[in-house]
């Protein structure tokens, strides 16, 4: 039998922390594009990275089944971790996941293969979490509710498509996904009602 | 070190039934108390407490008690759980600290005698002295033979 893996702690304060991941994700859906810096971060078990494991923490719970992609997955640690901290189910196919931690999103399935809601139920979509390592002001043209002046923006690694998928699943609204992006130090977030420019 | 199933289902009820007080004097006593690491500070909260007509039949619910929980790491990896009766965090951290050198094979057997041994023994005791009060006051009801001819 092999030793259970050692568990790292959650948020140092639960209830604050916990409420202060949330004002910065509810600030970055309702400015898309936008960076919000998020502080008091749990010690997360590689390769989730800090942020990504403090929007776990907030948003994931016993009700929310929990998709993981192969690299997370693959981490017993981090699955206990999960397991302990948020209680959430890990469901092996992605179109039935509340939400997703993805940690390679270069080979991401595509965003319509994870659950786009209905027409009578909307909100029962996937919320992907995608790790990246950089944010930019190079990329697509971004517009849309929340933004005054429309925003150039970008983030690495993303899969090469990424942007041309986003404006597929814009089209399906109010469909569709919605998109937080966990940087190093900050995160920002792509709502599904977001236009995106054409190339 | 696995400690048996049922041996450490044993402890953890003891804790959770244990007096606050009687626990806190015998950890007072114990020599070398380890560091460690929370993983959850402890947290009071409700949980329903069910029950079954004799053990069988259609489970109801009995009624909410107050529980307190936490967990925490030694240094050298050891996790210590505890949810324990009533709104103690100092009870709770002390029962996660034994629970955690329980399960050590060099801490095991001391623990069971100087703690849980002693924690069981008073327990048993205050359940006698419940049960012998409320047995002197104890009323017997019975019905009388009716004649049926008068």
């Amino acid at each position: 039998m092999t030793p259970d893996p050692v568990l790292e702690a959650g948020f140092a304060d639960p209830v604050l922390d916990g409420q202060n991941a949330f004002r910065c994700v509810l600030e970055a859906m309702a400015r898309p594009g936008s960076l919000q810096a998020l502080t008091g971060l749990p010690p997360a078990p590689a390769p989730l990275s800090p942020v990504a494991a403090a929007v776990a923490l907030t948003l994931v719970d016993h009700d929310t089944p929990l998709w993981l992609d192969p690299a997370l997955a693959a981490s017993r640690p981090l699955r206990a971790w999960l397991a302990f901290h948020t209680g959430a189910p890990i469901v092996e196919s992605q179109a039935e996941a509340g939400f997703a931690l993805i940690a390679e999103p270069p080979s991401m399935p595509a965003l319509d293969s994870f659950s786009l809601g209905s027409e009578a139920y909307p909100d029962r979509s996937t919320t992907l979490i995608l790790q990246v390592r950089t944010f930019g002001d190079e990329g697509p043209l971004l517009s849309g509710p929340g933004l005054a002046e429309p925003l150039r923006f970008d983030a690495a690694p993303l899969p090469e498509t990424f942007w041309a998928q986003f404006r597929g699943n814009r089209a399906l609204f109010p469909r569709g996904v919605d998109v937080i992006l966990a940087g190093p130090e900050a995160l920002a977030a792509l709502p599904r009602s977001l236009e995106v420019e054409a190339d | 070190m696995q400690i048996a199933v049922e041996e450490r289902k044993w402890a953890l009820g003891v804790l959770a039934r244990a007096d606050a007080e009687a626990l806190s004097a015998l950890w007072e006593a114990w020599p070398s108390k380890p560091g460690y690491t929370w993983l959850r500070k402890p947290e009071s909260g409700l949980v329903m407490v069910r029950g079954r007509m004799g053990g069988e039949g259609v489970p109801f619910n009995l009624g909410e008690m107050t529980v307190t929980r936490c967990a925490l790491r030694l240094k050298d990896g050891t996790q210590g759980h505890a949810c324990v009766q009533g709104r103690s965090a100092a009870k709770a951290e002390v029962s996660a600290l034994v629970d955690a050198l329980h399960q050590r094979s060099e801490d095991h057997e001391a623990v069971r005698r100087e703690i849980l041994l002693p924690l069981e023994r008073s327990l048993e005791a205050s359940r006698a002295t419940a049960a012998a009060e409320t047995a002197a006051s104890r009323v017997e009801f019975f019905t009388m033979a009716r004649g049926d001819n008068e």
